[in-house]
């Protein structure tokens, strides 16, 4: 009877924190209400969460943070130094620095979320099935995912961005085929801890397909640990993009990317400091969040290894 | 008499199965190595840029462009050319250069030196503060020590190392002057030492030329530095997850219980137990550096093999880019290779 009195907020409240749990669905709010308060306890994993928040809302509002457009050209102003105008000065073809400098952040998160959503499923179905089937599969794809582990990231993303010629999506390309095969090493053995035990055993016995067993059973099992995996691996997604985009490889001009941004700023590295310095402090700022976001996220998520 | 047949019945087994083992691995080496060149062979044959045209130039006639079309072997199938391709790189022919025109194989030994050098400073200098401050991190966990390290391992992990070194040459170049930017040595110190061991720092030494070597060694510095400081980063936290692993095990305790001091628990016993781990972290470091000096050398323009990479990139010399790939993955696959087995050899735990 008291229930009706009781605001909606404090209802939640309670049936988030209620013992008697009556509904899948109130299990899983649960879990994910535990896991988030977990999460904001930790200062460093708040820093980044803060961040990366930060940085979704200035690509989604760019055209309103910028105070100039990032693409027009005005050459009798260029290479100014930071001023009232020019927050952080004017690059060698006279744009705004700061506006492109806002737009960079689309590109460096069209990138980053390119490559998590191609690799994460990539790299789950090749390490769940290698686990799970085993035998002569699970050799064949391990090899492979050996080759691709064995090159340094950079350099193999180097050669195939090379190969497919400059360009944002072949960067996108190129990284993902780099960072899958981490990914698939973890479902792989985060499968093997799982493939024999009972659960598993009695859906195979009830004639579940190998696709409904790798949806239902294993992708619970994995996901922990490759959410961990990929917030850490979106810090090193976004330097080898900035990597790629400094060498010239990645997004072409004139779009606003901050490693060609501090590239282009190489030539000018004693007269316009600017040019180089913040694009790349940008760059910092980001992966640095999600490096800490990941940090905290498995301090959370996979407490094994922490 | 039937004890002695069962013995050596057991030896020939064992004998087989160490056979057998071995033969696993070098199968693993094989197809690892095979899988190597499909990838390089493959990125060959994507290259939009036509190598015909690289080598005879856009004004050759019909005839000309035949003949160097039947001489690369383009008008065979793709299975001949691939085994034509492992048969070259088995002779250690990856071709020409278009751009320096010397044979890649060539090019490649004369600026690998360099980068073993340069990556070779680093992981003094990674290791040297990495392993001490994971220790360290790990033995006062959760303090403000912790934190610091911490700290500087996520930094590390998160800096552009490009932009680092663009602005360390901005300050302690362009502003005090205190390093040189560019180069392995000055240009009038060039060309002296050409010394047995292709590091210049130490054939400097070696042959007695003093002023060479500090020269040299002012050159090394920043970069080395540089990818010292990634390198630590990354060893410095994994030294420290080995360390709790370590410190959390019922022998620690034991050997407290006993009565052995701190510093005997942490680095006889703790520490004692981990160096294979380490061993292979300090081996995967090396092999991460050759990623670190390809950017890093072309930012102070040490002439290297990332360098070497970047330049035939920027002009598209396809043989010599993918020559310098190969030459990577071959000593990273070794490097991980020399990893497992040494891995095998010294842990116990895996016999």
């Amino acid at each position: 009877m008291n229930t009706q009195q009781q605001s909606l907020g404090a209802r939640v409240t309670l049936w988030l924190h209620d013992e008697n749990v009556t509904s899948r669905r109130q299990a899983i709010a649960q879990r994910w209400f535990s896991g988030l308060v977990a999460l904001l306890g930790s200062p460093i994993a708040v820093i980044g969460l803060v961040i990366v928040l930060l940085l979704i809302v200035v690509a989604i509002f760019a055209p309103l943070l910028a105070t100039h457009d990032p693409y027009v050209q005005d050459l009798t102003r260029a290479l100014l130094p930071p001023s009232s105008e020019h927050w952080i000065g004017t690059d060698e073809l006279g744009r705004d620095a700061w506006s492109r400098l806002v737009y960079g952040t689309r590109t460096t998160l069209y990138i980053t979320a390119l490559v998590t959503v191609t690799v994460a499923p990539i790299g789950f179905i090749i390490g769940a099935v290698s686990g799970y089937v085993g035998g002569a599969v699970d050799t064949a794809l391990m090899r492979l995912t050996d080759i691709f582990l064995a090159f340094p990231s950079l350099v193999l993303a180097l050669a195939f961005a090379a190969a497919l010629g400059p360009g944002i999506g072949n960067a996108v390309l190129a990284i993902a085929l780099t960072v899958w095969p981490p990914i698939a090493r973890l479902a792989r053995a985060e499968t093997l801890t799982v493939r024999s035990s009972d659960y598993v055993a009695s859906a195979k016995l009830q004639g579940a397909s190998l696709f409904r067993i790798l949806w239902w059973h294993l992708v619970p099992i994995c996901l922990p640990s490759i959410v961990v995996r990929l917030t850490l691996n979106m810090a090193s997604v976004i330097l080898t993009a900035a990597g790629l985009g400094f060498l010239g490889l990645g997004a072409q001009p004139p779009t606003a990317e901050w490693g060609a941004m501090a590239a282009a700023g190489r030539q000018y590295l004693i007269d316009a400091w600017w040019l180089t310095t913040f694009p790349g402090l940008a760059i910092l700022i980001v992966s640095l969040a999600f490096n800490l976001l990941g940090d905290g996220l498995r301090d959370v998520l996979d407490p094994r290894n922490g | 008499m039937t004890l002695a047949t069962s013995d050596s019945g057991h030896g020939r087994r064992a004998l087989l199965a160490k056979s057998r083992k071995l033969g696993t691995s070098l199968a693993v080496i094989f197809t690892t190595l095979l899988g190597l060149l499909v990838i390089t062979f493959v990125i060959g044959r994507m290259v939009p840029a036509d190598p015909v045209l690289a080598i005879v130039g856009q004004e050759a006639n019909q005839a000309a462009y035949d003949r160097v079309y039947m001489e690369l072997g383009l008008d065979r199938p793709l299975w001949e050319q691939f085994f034509r391709y492992i048969g070259d790189v088995v002779q250690f022919d990856f071709g020409r250069s278009n751009l320096t025109r010397n044979l890649v194989a060539d090019d490649l030994a004369r600026v690998f030196p360099a980068t073993l050098e340069l990556a070779t400073a680093a992981l003094i200098i990674g290791t040297s503060i990495g392993v001490p401050l994971g220790v360290v991190a790990a033995v006062n966990r959760n303090t403000w020590i912790d934190q610091v390290a911490r700290v500087v391992g996520l930094l590390g992990y998160s800096t552009p190392i490009f932009w680092l070194g663009l602005v360390v040459i901005l300050i302690f170049y362009a502003q005090l002057g205190w390093i040189p930017a560019s180069g392995r040595v000055d240009l009038f110190n060039e060309g002296i030492v050409d010394g047995p061991t292709g590091f210049l720092m130490l054939d400097a030494v070696l042959g007695g030329h003093w002023e060479v070597a500090g020269d040299a060694f002012m050159h090394l510095l920043a970069p080395a530095l540089i990818l010292g400081y990634a390198t630590t980063a990354y060893i410095s936290r994994m030294t420290r997850s080995f360390m709790l692993e370590q410190l959390t095990q019922e022998f620690i305790l034991t050997a407290q219980a006993k009565g052995a001091t701190r510093r005997s628990v942490i680095w006889k016993h703790a520490f004692g137990n981990m160096r294979v781990q380490l061993l292979t972290v300090i081996a995967l470091a090396y092999c991460g550096l050759l990623d670190g000096t390809v950017l890093i050398e072309t930012i102070f323009s040490w002439p290297g093999l990332g360098q070497y990479l970047t330049t035939a990139l920027f002009f598209a010399d396809m043989n010599a880019v993918l020559g310098a790939v190969l030459l990577i993955g071959i000593i990273s696959i070794s490097i991980n290779l020399l990893c497992d087995i040494a891995y095998r050899l010294l842990d116990p735990r895996t016999k």
